[in-house]
């Protein structure tokens, strides 16, 4: 190994990649533009769609209740929506979405009330519908309000006061930091989002460098020279490492600017947009973005490994190939590797342990997950950083290995 | 000068199974002498080559170059050789002057000596008009030019040409052809593979005819002449091959 030789060919690959407009747009402009990018559209749609359910009321009709003329007027005049004419399609017009829930009111129902029975009210809805959900909480609220009224006159009827059907209260109280809260709610997200931009980073450098070498003729060239070929693996290996440190890097930076800049932004919204109700909402919101910055930290310090995994893979898998597009052939299937394991670090109840510490991408997405909201398991962490560290090192030497192949070498 | 004997390469291929690409050939190239290595497409010329500049590794037999052994002492070989074939291609993005100060780094030189020899060659091949510019804007002759001086920049005591004028026009061909003869002048040991018979006849000292991996026939222009009782260099080959009766068809 000669380090002069491996810097000098680290150089001209960077200085070859720099001016090439492809690296650039994969380093540099996509990690920079994809989160803000992301974060606005997501946004938008969602203000669009919140906005639109907080200014226009949802709409309800009211069947029966001719015999029941209070809880019919009082129905009618809640404010938390608009009453339609009663028409008998009104099961079509909920399916047309025109309608968002219907009341009704059965026979007798004040007479029922007044006897001392229970009454049933139905609500018809659609579910999972925003609006419809909105119209059945309005009008669940209003009757909860009435059904309270009638409960604390029949208690007093009895000489009782409200204890008496409520013996025992239960509260739940939070007492995770605000970082786990968010740690848990986006935390799975961050890191799997740094190994996506770290693997696409060094996707392109790695087929250029490699089979596009190969496909142009250079590589040739290159290993006339009296440089010894770990020199030349290593050379373009530190390289393809640059481009995808390069790409985490911008798209930290670019994380770091929406998230501050947006989560502002957002949270003046969400105040300006209601007020009253809205505190706990902007409260909630800065809940969920907010996250241990130690743990950011080392979340990056967990995927460096990961990285240099990537780096070295790529480089094995595409130096095989004769050309650029065969190498895209191999390569873009393997997104679904990186895919996999991270959609499984998000759902929740994985938790990590010792066996899944041990395998790959799942082992640092879950890891992170646990960091950016402030837990550290300094024995599991010391295990996935090792581990990545020996895969680096095993595809590291494959990619050597494969190098020395003159079958692979000059496979054309 | 080179030293080629009993060099053997055998690859293994899915369809064909073991195919030996290049037996049993053995020659030597002198100092100021050029070696033309005539043959076919696919008759093992290539892979000849290559193992002369420690690109493959021979299966059997052994080679010394500018006296080191391919095998053993592979970085050394390729200190001493400049290799240019059809397929050495240059990076488009690199000017001519990085492509030469790169090849002079990785060669060991320094910096200062670099420019020198960057200087010198630039004068000798007419380079001073493109060598700041990249090498993906040259003609077809700016390219050749920048891949001989690539060659030399490390001042190699043998050459070895693998079909260097393969699908270049006639007037960069002519570059070529110009500079392999000056190599000579220069003493350096020049083995050079072709299948035109006009270069071998103008510009080689000795033949060899290599056919299928075999080296069938070996001489002076003159020698050849005799043997086979031909002028044309073209017949001569002809007989050369038909006479020793191909294993398969042709590759």
């Amino acid at each position: 190994m000669n380090f002069k030789n491996i810097f000098t060919i680290y150089t001209k690959e960077l200085r070859d990649m720099l001016r090439d407009r492809r690296t650039l747009i994969s380093m540099v402009v996509i990690p920079t533009l994809a989160m803000p990018a992301l974060f606005a559209v997501v946004m938008a749609v969602a203000f669009r769609i919140q906005s639109e359910v907080a200014t226009t009321l949802p709409t309800i009709m009211i069947l029966g209740g001719d015999d029941s003329a209070t809880m019919a007027t009082a129905l009618r005049a809640h404010a938390g929506y608009r009453v339609l004419p009663t028409s008998d399609n009104w099961r079509q017009l909920i399916a047309d979405k025109q309608l968002r829930a219907v009341v009704a009111v059965p026979a007798g129902f004040e007479a029922a009330v007044q006897r001392g029975e229970s009454a049933e009210i139905k609500i018809y809805y659609y579910e999972g519908e925003v609006r419809s959900d909105r119209a059945v909480r309005e009008v669940r609220g209003f009757i909860n309000g009435e059904r309270a009224k009638i409960v604390a006159a029949r208690l007093a009827a009895h000489g009782l006061g409200p204890a008496a059907i409520r013996p025992i209260e239960i509260r739940a109280e939070n007492v995770a930091p605000p970082e786990k809260v968010g740690g848990n709610l986006i935390g799975g997200i961050i890191p799997y989002f740094f190994l996506l931009m770290a693997f696409s980073g060094a996707m392109y450098p790695a087929m250029d460098l490699t089979a596009g070498e190969k496909e142009r003729g250079t590589m040739a060239t290159l290993l006339c020279s009296p440089v010894g070929r770990i020199d030349i693996v290593l050379g373009k290996f530190f390289m393809i490492l640059t481009a995808s440190l390069g790409t985490v890097t911008f798209s930290l930076l670019s994380l770091g600017a929406t998230f501050s800049v947006g989560g502002a932004f957002v949270a003046q919204r969400i105040a300006g947009t209601s007020p009253g109700t809205s505190t706990r909402a902007a409260d909630k919101f800065a809940e969920m973005t907010s996250l241990d910055p130690g743990g950011l930290l080392a979340v990056v310090v967990m995927v460096l490994p990961m990285v240099v995994l990537f780096a070295a893979v790529l480089f094995a898998i595409s130096l095989f190939a004769k050309s650029f597009k065969e190498a895209q052939s191999y390569v873009s299937p393997l997104v679904v590797v990186i895919v996999l394991p991270g959609v499984i670090g998000l759902l929740p109840g994985v938790e990590l342990n010792v066996r899944l510490a041990l395998v790959p991408i799942l082992n640092v997405s879950l890891a992170s997950k646990e960091l950016v909201s402030g837990v550290w398991h300094w024995d599991l962490l010391a295990l996935i950083f090792a581990s990545t560290c020996v895969y680096a090192a095993l595809a590291l030497g494959a990619a050597v290995k494969m190098f020395n192949r003159e079958d692979v070498i000059f496979r054309m | 000068m080179i030293e080629a004997s009993e060099l053997t390469k055998t690859f293994r291929d899915k369809q064909r199974g073991e195919v030996r690409a290049v037996d049993a050939v053995s020659f030597r190239v002198e100092v100021g002498q050029i070696y033309g290595l005539l043959g076919a497409n696919g008759a093992g010329k290539t892979t000849v080559l290559r193992m002369l500049a420690t690109l493959l590794r021979p299966t059997s037999g052994r080679a010394t170059v500018a006296g080191h052994d391919v095998v053993t002492g592979a970085s050394a070989v390729r200190a001493k050789v400049g290799f240019l074939a059809a397929s050495t291609a240059l990076y488009g993005r690199l000017t001519a002057r990085e492509t030469l100060t790169y090849f002079g780094r990785l060669n060991g030189l320094g910096d200062a000596e670099i420019a020198a020899r960057t200087a010198r060659l630039a004068e000798e091949l007419d380079m001073q008009d493109f060598l700041d510019r990249r090498c993906e804007q040259f003609s077809t002759g700016m390219k050749q030019k920048t891949s001989i001086a690539r060659t030399l920049i490390h001042d190699p005591s043998v050459m070895i040409f693998d079909e260097p004028t393969l699908g270049l026009d006639l007037m960069a061909a002519r570059t070529i052809v110009k500079f392999v003869r000056e190599c000579r002048g220069r003493g350096k040991a020049v083995i050079y593979s072709t299948h035109i018979m006009s270069e071998v006849e103008k510009l080689c000292d000795v033949i060899g005819i290599i056919h299928d991996g075999r080296l069938l026939a070996e001489g002076t222009l003159a020698q050849l002449r005799q043997r086979y009782g031909e002028r044309e260099l073209e017949e001569i080959f002809v007989k050369a091959v038909g006479a020793n009766a191909p294993r398969g068809a042709s590759a």
